[in-house]
């Protein structure tokens, strides 16, 4: 059969709502992007652990401190999960590694902004991690099978992340002064880059096959909209204030009027020059440099318990 | 046997029963050094919510799997046997716990 022939087949195959598997026949370009994509996600779940790894020795309270060990290691696992969904399309686990930590590979930009205070593992929970859900929850449906089913496990886990980061924040809100104007703080710095992590808006997203082949079931703006829409009631809520004063309740569209996302602070942390960029990827680096006496303790392991077995 | 590096650490297929009576069901897949740490890993990557009551871990490597290119003629022998079904049938009205 021809490439055309096999390209209708499969878009007919995406047509009809039935998903994608590793072994069946797919565009050259369908394959690229998904590996791109489900491995920039995983990226994205490792790396994401730093910023609030580094507020677990310091947690208010061992509660607090249980609960941000729990998840970020979930954040692991979600990593794990996305890095086994990529390699069924053909691409190697050191590979995928080697990527990130060569800084060849992409990451989420917003894990490229410091955690400065206990509100910010607050406001992380609450908005970076609500942010992520409205995209995952999406790819629940997206068209490559193995990728469908690891968002289904992650966004199982992921509620009790944005809960908990929600919970954290009404707390300060509703404490002293100086608690509230902690969580307001956070809310002040984390809500546009949490924006941000949307994507360029639609008028300038170059990855219109994604909607084609259902890799992506909504547009940027549209996921973006209706976060706000949510968001902009939480905050109200717990008595906090989203910074951006052309916030405002369109009775029209039903939607809120907002400001204008700074994409110039976008396309620099993109580019490598946000706050934390250089840290984030020495801080992993480092993690495999020292991990490495563990992985080859379990490789001799393995082969002494294997000799032992074969004795 | 020599020490396997560990970038080639075989890829191992994971299987959860989530509850003593069910079928263990395939819920994903990771990298170990041999089968009992594929186990403990299973435990630590797809457990930790007690989805889990017993983990099987088979090496990707020993499955073999049918084609999806000749999915159609594969299956197509169960395609015109309508009469395995219990609704193939016509039973009289009135007659009951059929």
């Amino acid at each position: 059969m021809d490439n055309t022939k096999l390209e209708e087949l499969f878009q007919a195959k995406v047509d009809a709502e039935l998903k994608i598997e590793p072994k069946d026949w797919m565009p050259e370009k369908y394959r690229r992007n998904l590996i791109r994509q489900i491995s920039q996600h995983a990226h994205s779940e490792i790396v994401g652990m730093l910023p609030e790894g580094n507020w677990i020795t310091r947690a208010p309270s061992l509660k607090r401190k249980a609960i941000l060990l729990a998840k970020v290691q979930d954040e692991a696992g979600h990593g794990l999960y996305l890095y086994c969904a990529a390699e069924t399309l053909g691409i190697g686990r050191d590979e995928l590694v080697n990527q990130l930590l060569t800084g060849k590979a992409k990451y989420s930009s917003i894990f490229n902004y410091p955690t400065q205070t206990w509100a910010d593992i607050g406001a992380i929970g609450w908005l970076v991690d609500g942010a992520a859900i409205m995209n995952q929850v999406m790819l629940c449906r997206t068209s490559y099978g193995p990728y469908a089913r690891a968002m289904v496990r992650i966004c199982k886990e992921e509620s009790f992340h944005q809960r908990q980061g929600y919970e954290i924040m009404g707390i300060l809100a509703r404490g002293t002064a100086e608690q509230k104007e902690m969580a307001q703080d956070a809310l002040d710095r984390w809500w546009w880059p949490s924006l941000m992590m949307f994507g360029p808006s639609d008028a300038n997203s170059t990855h219109t096959e994604s909607i084609k082949w259902k890799i992506k079931r909504q547009s940027n703006d549209e996921l973006r909209q209706i976060f706000i829409d949510r968001t902009v009631q939480q905050a109200e809520v717990i008595g906090l204030t989203i910074p951006d004063d052309k916030l405002k309740w369109n009775e029209e569209t039903k939607h809120y009027d907002w400001g204008e996302i700074d994409w110039t602070e976008f396309n620099n942390v993109v580019a490598g020059n946000g706050p934390c960029n250089k840290e984030r990827l020495a801080a992993r680096v480092k993690a495999h440099e020292d991990g490495a006496w563990v992985r080859e303790a379990a490789s001799a392991y393995a082969a002494k318990r294997s000799k032992r077995t074969a004795a | 046997m020599s020490n396997l590096n560990e970038k080639d650490w075989p890829l191992w297929e994971i299987f959860i029963q989530s509850k003593r009576g069910l079928e263990h069901k395939h819920v994903g897949s990771l990298h170990a050094a041999d089968a009992q740490m594929a186990i403990e890993n299973a435990r630590d990557v797809y457990t930790r919510r007690q989805e889990g009551n017993s983990i099987w871990v088979v090496p990707a490597s020993a499955i073999s799997a049918s084609s999806p290119e000749d999915q159609g003629a594969f299956f197509d022998p169960a395609d015109d046997k309508a009469y395995r079904h219990p609704t193939f049938y016509t039973m009289p009205e009135g007659a009951k716990y059929i």
